[in-house]
């Protein structure tokens, strides 16, 4: 086990490497700079504010000292918004993707296992095949689509929603979960529907397995059969997605961040990408790619906690 | 596969037919069950249908995509001739989503051609290779694998410019690490079969039979996972272009019309339903079709 983890340590560090360097690259690749703006600068100007962020020196030396840098923690200064830093922007945003995500990912893993599961005992029943349809218009609707019709009902039709934005710090919780249900609601759907998939084909295999065959000859309860059971077997390949849901609602919540207007990683990512932030954009690549390679880590020793079968090497 | 299975000549045709008892290929079997699945014919025809409007609908359209109409601003559906309604420009609906619809095909289509080129070759070159080859280039995979790949299709075209070409290329590699793995493992089995040891005690070079004998028998487990990458790069380029990033005005796609279809859902909510409704027919055909075809050349996964 812990060679397995230092191993894996081992790969995420030349993997972050890898990030730093293409992020790096690309985007000073990018045609024009931060600084061409709706007015153009006076050439001098535009000289002294690219030595005041060291941008006048050669690359090389530019790219030394920023994974310098990094390795210290420290991702610079934005160069578009004044006397913030690019972790200050991290720290302003990424708490409200990440309760965002949080609550879309809880959301997908109790809806999308109770659809399975239930499909899955109704397998070829009028519940299964409703389940399944579900399942498949989550996987067809891509977020961009649902979100807007979403609001078109909900917000302008209904009002029963606002159309946009986050709550203020103020508002009670009565009436701040309002600005938040539509967004988690939509980030989550696709989940559900792969979830329920993974789920119902798990159960369907588990169900006609020995071990569930002897725990109904015990006379245990149906109930108690299928919970404490089935469905604890039927729910590991759940724990190996883990990674790439996160990945799936990271996407996502670029879009809906866009769509409801709130303040998270993923638009200040968008906006910073399209005003060539180079600092804003790097740090925001490298949190998303340490965050996922964490996860597939945390997935990887979950599954071997959870199944004795597979052993870590 | 069929020019293999396919009698060689005229006479040996007539010669099958006549025989009393006429072989049944794997392939025969899986063109069998995929046409008994409903669903997957039912998005066969739907995709043909769409495929044919996609390249004739635009030279039927009554309007031009990109003609402007003063007087039909935000026309509603069937009126002023607009059988979709018209957008802030007075553009008809239609003739913009036919538009759109062959541009997201193609990009689909183009893109996982070039996922498909870079999977195949690496994943049925690792395999074969083995050894330390293969661990390394495996290994390659996985990093590429736990990277936030959208932030780089993302940073590609914010760096250089909203290039139509570009945006195959990067999406298309992007997509190519999954069919790496299934061409890899599909290699490592076909690697074992009797008819590659033949070609090697024959002389065969390894290029010769890469490409010769191993490419031609992967193509089951590809062209399934083909006709679901279709889908998802579709997806991806609908994405860039609703994040502003990907198709530019006035040519457009599924994806931007339904990002401008957003932005004015209130005043025209034609402009944002109709573009989705194709976008979500275009993807559920595929992915019928996609399911179908495992089922049918696999079935020992239902």
């Amino acid at each position: 086990m812990l060679r397995f983890l230092f191993r894996r340590l081992l790969i995420a560090i030349p993997t972050l490497f890898v990030v730093v360097t293409l992020a790096f690259f690309m985007m000073r690749a990018a045609p024009g700079n931060p600084f061409i703006g709706e007015r153009r600068l006076a050439p001098e100007v535009e000289r002294n504010i690219m030595a005041k962020y060291g941008l006048d020196r050669p690359l090389p030396v530019q790219y030394a000292d920023y994974v310098g840098g990094v390795l210290h923690g420290d991702f610079g200064p934005s160069l578009k918004y004044k006397n913030k830093s690019v972790l200050q922007i991290i720290r302003e945003g990424f708490p409200k993707s990440l309760l965002l995500g949080s609550l879309a990912m809880t959301l997908a893993a109790v809806l999308g296992v109770s659809l399975g599961v239930l499909a899955a005992l109704r397998q070829n029943k009028g519940a299964d095949y409703f389940a399944m349809s579900l399942a498949i218009l989550g996987v067809c609707i891509p977020t961009f689509v649902t979100a807007p019709l979403l609001v078109l009902l909900f917000a302008s039709t209904l009002g029963v929603v606002p159309t946009a934005g986050w709550p203020a710090p103020t508002q009670s919780l009565a009436t701040a979960w309002k600005y938040l249900i539509l967004p988690v609601v939509v980030l989550s759907l696709p989940q559900i529907a792969i979830i329920s998939r993974l789920i119902r084909a798990g159960m369907i295999e588990v169900m006609r397995s020995n071990y569930v065959r002897t725990a109904r000859a015990k006379g245990l309860p149906e109930s108690s059969v299928v919970l404490r059971h089935a469905l604890r077997g039927a729910i590991l390949p759940l724990v190996s997605y883990l990674g790439p849901a996160t990945a799936g609602v990271i996407t996502g919540s670029l879009v809906v961040e866009q769509i409801f207007q709130l303040p998270g990683i993923g638009k200040a990512f968008v906006t910073s990408a399209l005003q060539r932030d180079y600092t804003v954009v790097m740090g925001v690549v490298i949190l998303y790619a340490g965050l996922i390679m964490f996860l597939n880590l945390v997935a990887d020793v979950l599954y071997a906690m959870l199944d004795p079968r597979v052993r870590l090497s | 596969m069929s020019t293999i299975l396919a009698p060689g000549s005229r006479e040996g045709a007539a010669a099958m037919q006549t025989a009393a008892i006429k072989g049944r290929s794997l392939w025969d079997d899986a063109r069998r069950r995929l046409f008994r699945n409903k669903a997957a014919v039912t998005g066969m025809i739907v995709l043909a249908t769409l495929v044919l409007l996609a390249i004739v609908g635009p030279y039927l359209a009554p309007f031009r995509f990109d003609q402007i109409n003063k007087n039909d601003v935000w026309a509603e559906p069937l009126q002023a001739g607009h059988l979709l309604g018209a957008d802030a420009l007075g553009r008809d609906l239609l003739a913009r989503l036919l538009i759109g619809l062959r541009v997201s095909l193609a990009v689909g289509v183009v893109a996982t051609f070039v996922s498909l080129v870079i999977g195949v070759l690496w994943g049925s070159v690792a395999g074969y290779a083995g050894g330390r080859v293969d661990e390394l280039m495996m290994r390659i995979v996985d990093i590429l694998y736990s990277l936030p790949f959208i932030f780089f299709v993302i940073l590609l075209m914010v760096t250089f410019g909203k290039n139509f070409i570009l945006m195959f290329v990067a999406i298309g590699a992007v997509e190519w690490l999954t069919m790496a793995r299934i061409v890899r493992g599909q290699t490592l089995s076909l690697k074992q079969r009797e008819f590659i040891e033949a070609a090697q005690a024959a002389g065969l070079r390894r290029g010769a039979i890469l490409l010769r004998h191993i490419v031609p028998n992967l193509l089951g487990p590809v062209v399934v996972y083909v006709t679901l990458t279709i889908p998802g790069v579709i997806l991806a380029e609908s994405f860039l272009s609703f994040l502003g990033l990907g198709v530019q005005e006035p040519m457009t796609s599924l994806g931007a019309l339904i990002s401008h279809g957003a932005q004015e859902m209130e005043l025209a909510p034609w402009l944002l339903i109709f573009p989705s409704m194709v976008m979500v027919v275009t993807l559920m055909a595929f992915n019928f079709i996609g399911d179908g075809l495992r089922d049918a050349i696999d079935p020992k996964d239902r």
